[in-house]
């Protein structure tokens, strides 16, 4: 017969003591994400500005959003346009330094150092202070340019055209993390590969695109859709170097969204922009992951 | 030429590109460096030039006195207080909940890891509205709370990161202790524990970096000069507005930097194997 069990037993039964360890995630998870990603849908259907109490308008935030308010399609180009030139470049400088660093010894491990450091630093304020100050008219951007004998007079943050590149440049040279897991992904490819292809008589560049790619797909895929995702969430760097300056041509949606729910206070229209933001990701996301299976190599 | 002559030199150009290029991508913070190190009216004027005439060091003090009153001293200590207390808390409770996901066979496991997925995936612009109205309702708007309280429930990183390495000790060790009497707590305090250690140092490492450059959460929760961190405070120095000392603002860049670029010299290699090994991050 069993036996009443003690309370030491019972909470070292799997089921008990498993909860008990992943208690705190639970209840953060509760409380941090899934509570306020609910207030969050119900907001959006209501005008609120933390003032006074929140009233129901149905979709009119919806409406507003995609019918009178030009701001969120200029945004959204902005963001998709940051996104669609930064993240293709990103991932290929990552892969190309990543190649050329895979071999392990001293010296590539101080090479692979010195290329994260900008992503180590990058998300910082401080890079942000820098970077304003060096595509400013009297910058060293311009100076270079000056003493490579280009004009050098491009006042690169007041201009629309060229305002958002300097955003773009600034996420490019945070390749090091992709960098990182583009070497690990490499390490995985079997040499034999390699061996037998050039035993059959191929080249560096047959081996490049017949085997190097497809064995990297899996790799190239993962780290295609981290960087969409942190594209379109940009916020931070944009906020600080360029505020969406001149005439909005820099203005992120992540940011345009902060303005309307706390400079603007209404935080149930930027309640309406964050669900629209999550669908725009997920379309995203969703056409990566459809797509994937007619590129993505998997064994 | 002789092959081997001709490997040389094939060499010798590798290291030249790749040396070249690593300098590119360090020559922006190379250039705040010795910047910083520059008379401010010199600064502009030989900008495409990276040593400076004559090194002067009073822009630290300069810059030190910060602004409204209130010196460097302060935010630094803010923004100490914050990302100590954080690591911690971040290091604690991944941990913990770690070792309940990797180890412990309960109903419901897989249905809560999935949802520790999903959350690292949501856009934090979704949960800010409501996160900021309901830290207003506690009132801790104005307060360190809403940036330290949240790091004690997990993070999903950490965690993941830290299941990535439970795995990959052998379950005989927990079966023997089992076998000897030894309940879940014993065995994550006796086995588990000591073993996972390199895992928490890269944990920590990851929520440092990630607290001591926090802008949004400051800037959404902080209101109060005195307890800018040094993120927010840096933002409100370099300002056009407040101050066009940039001698001063380049000598406070660099010292906001100096703590994560410590970290990144000593513990480059839990980094890198952090990222490699769970392919997450940035």
């Amino acid at each position: 017969m069993k036996g009443k069990r003690s309370i030491r037993q019972i909470l070292d039964s799997d089921h008990v003591s498993g909860y008990l360890f992943i208690l705190p995630f639970i209840i953060g998870f509760l409380v941090f994400t899934v509570f306020p990603m609910l207030a969050s849908l119900v907001l959006s259907f209501t005008e609120y500005d933390i003032l006074s109490a929140p009233e129901f308008i149905g979709i009119e935030n919806y409406k507003q959003l995609f019918l009178k308010d030009p701001l969120i399609y200029k945004t959204l180009y902005n963001t998709l346009f940051f996104t669609l030139a930064s993240v293709p470049l990103k991932l290929m400088f990552a892969l190309m330094v990543a190649m050329l660093l895979v071999k392990a010894n001293r010296i590539t491990s101080v090479y692979r150092a010195m290329y994260y450091l900008p992503s180590m630093v990058g998300g910082s304020v401080a890079i942000a202070v820098l970077w304003r100050r060096m595509f400013a008219g009297d910058g060293v951007v311009n100076a270079l340019l000056r003493s490579l004998g280009f004009p050098g007079d491009i006042y690169w943050l007041g201009n629309e055209k060229t305002a958002i590149w300097t955003l773009i440049i600034l996420a490019v040279w945070q390749f090091g993390s992709p960098m990182l897991i583009f070497v690990a992904g490499l390490k995985q490819v079997p040499s034999s590969l390699y061996e037998a292809a050039r035993v059959d008589g191929a080249n560096r560049i047959h081996c490049f695109f017949k085997i190097t790619l497809p064995m990297l797909s899996p790799t190239i895929f993962f780290n295609l859709v981290m960087q969409v995702i942190g594209a379109l969430t940009a916020f931070t760097q944009c906020f600080i170097i360029t505020n969406g300056k001149p005439l909005d041509s820099t203005l992120f949606y992540a940011v345009y969204l902060y303005r309307q729910s706390l400079t603007y206070g209404n935080m149930g229209y930027g309640s309406a922009m964050a669900w629209v933001m999550v669908a725009v990701i997920g379309v995203l996301t969703l056409i990566i992951f459809k797509t994937s299976d007619k590129w993505v190599y998997e064994e | 030429m002789g092959i081997k002559k001709k490997r040389f030199l094939m060499k010798g150009i590798y290291h030249i590109t790749v040396a070249f290029l690593a300098f590119v991508m360090c020559y922006p913070l190379i250039w705040m460096l010795f910047s910083s190190f520059k008379e401010t009216e010199t600064i502009f004027v030989t900008a495409s030039r990276i040593l400076p005439e004559k090194f002067v060091f009073h822009n630290y003090g300069n810059g030190w006195k910060g602004f409204g009153g209130i010196r460097f001293t302060v935010f630094f200590k803010n923004s100490i207080f914050v990302s100590v207390l954080c690591v911690l808390g971040i290091v604690v409770s991944s941990t913990l909940v770690a070792y309940g996901f990797a180890r412990i066979p309960f109903r419901g496991s897989r249905f809560w890891f999935s949802c520790m997925l999903l959350s690292m995936m949501i856009p934090f612009q979704v949960l800010m509205v409501p996160q900021y109205i309901m830290f207003n309702q506690f009132r801790w708007i104005g307060t360190f709370l809403p940036l330290i309280v949240p790091c004690y429930f997990g993070n999903g990183f950490g965690i993941f990161l830290t299941v990535q390495f439970i795995k990959g000790i052998p379950r005989e060790l927990d079966e023997a202790a089992k076998i000897d009497g030894c309940s879940h707590w014993g065995i994550f305090r006796r086995i588990i524990f000591p073993l996972i250690v390199p895992a928490m140092v890269t944990n920590g490492i990851f929520a440092f970096i990630g607290k001591w450059d926090d802008f949004m959460s400051a800037l959404l929760y902080l209101n109060k000069p005195g307890q800018y961190t040094i993120a927010l405070a840096l933002k409100l120095f370099c300002d056009p507005s407040s101050s066009s000392d940039w001698g001063a603002m380049f000598a406070m860049s660099i010292l906001s930097l100096i703590p994560v670029f410590l970290v990144f010299v000593f513990f480059q290699k839990y980094l890198v194997e952090g990222i490699s090994s769970t392919g997450l991050k940035g």
